[in-house]
């Protein structure tokens, strides 16, 4: 393995490109979770959000337009989640196993007619700064929108939940929707609007797959990155600056697993290959060790069921 | 009385659904560990069930089924829904094909690339890509300029080392200072993974990607890195119309035509096939003029001579990485042993996944 900077550099820049698609869905996972849902149909809304981009890019060839096409479908299939769970009163937890499974076999229908066709290229920022600024240019140029917002989106959550009174009422609803609801909060209606909101952060997701990273359309090509999305808020305790630094941590072991195979390392490639899991896993349970944080964090009602009594 | 009359015509309908099954409507099923959809592998097989619809058969097909339970759950579900020959195309439905074929002695199964055939109703089938691999080879180890070339394998079995061998045992030939390096994805078919890997290879200097898995993935990041590529199993060109200098293309089509219509009028008999270029089961897609007329002339005339017998893959002297010999000097690799190659010749780099 070469060590100059330049290639540590371009290392960074692509393992910021794989993190992508779990940022985003685990930060808008995170909303949801906060105001106290838990919706495990993270998986289901990235692949339905990543054929609808990718067939909307092939029918209009308007770039903008698949983007926000993939947002707006993963918010409608997620109003089935939220009418059942919120309306219907159904358990979270199976109904959102039922939307992962629903938009998988939906995607593959959709897409049959859509396999095989070349993406288009999606327009990167930056990119004669990536090629001239040595070791900087790779990490901080050359990607596409989606990255630079993904990338703020950690911090944006973070604040918005901390700092503003919406922030307070989705933390308080997620904590105690009894106390929230006698406060006069509509909880159902914080709900609705937190489950939307990471429905169409899911679907971006699985737009960013569709149409960025691998510009094609594939059934299944999600290939389960919404379970560690889900999985990495759970880790993560709830934050939204450690769901960052989790999707780095295993974007990053992904890619440096790959590199150590081709330099030829003498480590059990199968040992390589669970090392991503392995290694988020461990740092994330450090680095949340604090339980008064994670107290403060965790949404008491996760997974509850609410109604209000009349 | 009335009910069972009913009864009665229920079980008479279903007799005659089960008979008719067995004498008119000849089925040949098929099992597809991708989507039709890959242009790559599945692509090629169901590109060879076409054919067998189009001589007037009737198929079915099974898509994206996983190397495992599933697998046998679906060659047993087309084996009770009256099919009559079954082929299973993919390495790992070997275990399953033959397990499946213990309890159905009437229907016939035919495995791609696999080596048991524990009943007299499983022939198995493979085509010899290795020579594909040779020539692939020989272009890479002319076009590289860092020598480096990168590979993406899927699983470390014969089939996929054979491929690393014959393909290193070329590159050496004309360029005695290449280096194989070998990304392990284990997946035949993720585009995402595939991709990484790709990129990976090329940020560790390689300048020529080869795959032994399945989706486009791989030479769309070599079109944008601006590396030399091969498609694999079917022509991958539109996908990377500049990188591709060739692609290894699998034509299944006649095979599965013969065997199918040998089932339907019972001449069909266990056997085990192995074609490669001189039967047309491995075939080139055309050459990228990229790479000059005189390397073009140079790959076509070893193809030729490749396909009469006259060059074969794996000519002696072959060492393994220790320095043992393989195979010795003036012979050539005898079937059984290409069948059952677990060790990787000299000069690739590292170790093959137990």
């Amino acid at each position: 393995m070469s060590f100059d900077l330049n290639f540590i550099g371009i290392l960074i820049g692509a393992i910021m490109a794989s993190s992508v698609p779990l940022i985003l869905a685990a930060s808008g996972e995170l909303i949801t979770e906060r105001s106290g849902v838990l919706n495990l149909g993270v998986e289901g809304m990235m692949i339905i959000g990543a054929i609808s981009g990718f067939a909307l890019m092939v029918i209009t060839d308007n770039l903008f337009l698949a983007v926000i096409g993939s947002m707006l479908s993963g918010l409608i299939i997620s109003i089935i989640f939220g009418v059942l769970t919120q309306s219907l009163l159904t358990n979270h937890v199976a109904t959102g196993l039922a939307l992962t499974i629903f938009g998988i076999g939906m995607s593959a229908m959709i897409g049959k007619n859509f396999v095989g066709i070349p993406g288009k290229e999606f327009p990167l920022l930056f990119v004669n700064l990536k090629e001239n600024v040595p070791f900087l240019g790779p990490i901080l140029f050359g990607h596409s929108i989606i990255l630079y917002f993904a990338f703020l989106l950690p911090f944006l959550t973070n604040y918005f939940l901390k700092k503003t009174k919406i922030g307070l009422i989705i933390r308080a609803v997620g904590d105690s929707p009894t106390s929230a609801s006698n406060q006069g909060i509509n909880v159902t209606l914080v709900r609705y609007s937190c489950i939307l909101y990471g429905g169409a952060m899911c679907g971006l997701a699985g737009a960013y797959l569709s149409l960025i990273y691998t510009p094609q359309w594939i059934e299944n090509m999600t290939g389960g990155r919404g379970w560690i999305a889900l999985a990495l808020v759970v880790f993560a305790t709830w934050s939204p600056i450690k769901v960052l630094i989790g999707a780095l941590i295993f974007g990053g072991i992904t890619i440096l697993q790959l590199h150590m195979q081709a330099v030829g390392l003498r480590i059990p490639v199968q040992l390589l290959s669970a090392l991503p899991y392995i290694m988020t896993i461990i740092v994330l349970v450090v680095i949340s060790r604090d339980s008064r944080k994670i107290k403060l964090n965790t949404p008491t009602s996760l997974g509850q069921i609410f109604y209000k009594e009349k | 009385m009335y009910k069972n009359f009913l009864r009665y015509i229920i079980s008479v309908l279903f007799l005659l659904g089960v008979s008719g099954q067995a004498n008119a409507d000849f089925k040949v099923g098929f099992v597809y560990v991708g989507p039709t959809g890959d242009h790559g592998w599945t692509y090629q097989h169901d590109e060879g069930r076409k054919a067998v619809e189009a001589a007037g058969i009737k198929t079915t097909y099974v898509e994206s089924v996983p190397e495992g339970a599933d697998a046998e759950r679906v060659i047993r579900q087309l084996a009770q829904s009256g099919h009559d020959l079954i082929f299973t195309t993919s390495f790992g439905y070997m275990d399953p094909t033959n397990k499946v074929a213990k309890d159905f002695p009437n229907v016939k199964f035919e495995h791609a690339t696999g080596y048991k055939r524990e009943h007299s109703n499983v022939s198995t089938y493979s085509a010899r890509f290795y020579e594909g691999r040779t020539l692939l080879g020989h272009m890479a180890g002319k076009m590289t300029k860092t020598n480096v070339i990168g590979y993406i394998a899927s699983f470390p079995i014969p089939e996929v080392i054979r491929g690393i061998n014959a393909m290193t045992l070329a590159a050496q030939k004309v360029n005695p200072d290449i280096k194989t390096k070998i990304v392990w994805v284990f997946t035949w078919y993720d585009p995402g993974k595939e991709s990484e890997a790709a990129q990976a290879l090329i940020d560790q200097g390689a300048d020529v990607i080869m795959q032994h898995t399945d989706s486009t993935a791989p030479v769309q990041v070599a079109e944008k890195a601006g590396v030399w590529s091969f498609g694999q199993a079917s022509d991958m060109q539109r996908f990377a119309p500049k990188s591709i200098l060739t692609s290894i293309i699998d034509d299944w089509a006649p095979y599965y035509v013969e065997r199918s219509i040998a089932a339907r009028d019972g001449t069909w008999k266990q056997q085990d096939t192995w074609h490669g270029l001189k039967e047309g089961m491995v075939a080139m897609a055309p050459y990228n003029s990229a790479m000059g007329s005189d390397l073009v002339k140079e790959v076509e005339q070893l193809q030729k001579d490749l396909a009469s017998g006259k060059t074969h893959s794996f000519t002696g002297p072959i060492y393994d990485q220790k320095g043992n010999i393989l195979v010795a000097e003036g012979s050539v690799a005898d079937d059984g042993m290409l069948a059952g190659m677990n060790v990787y010749v000299k000069g690739v780099e590292g170790d093959i996944p137990q």
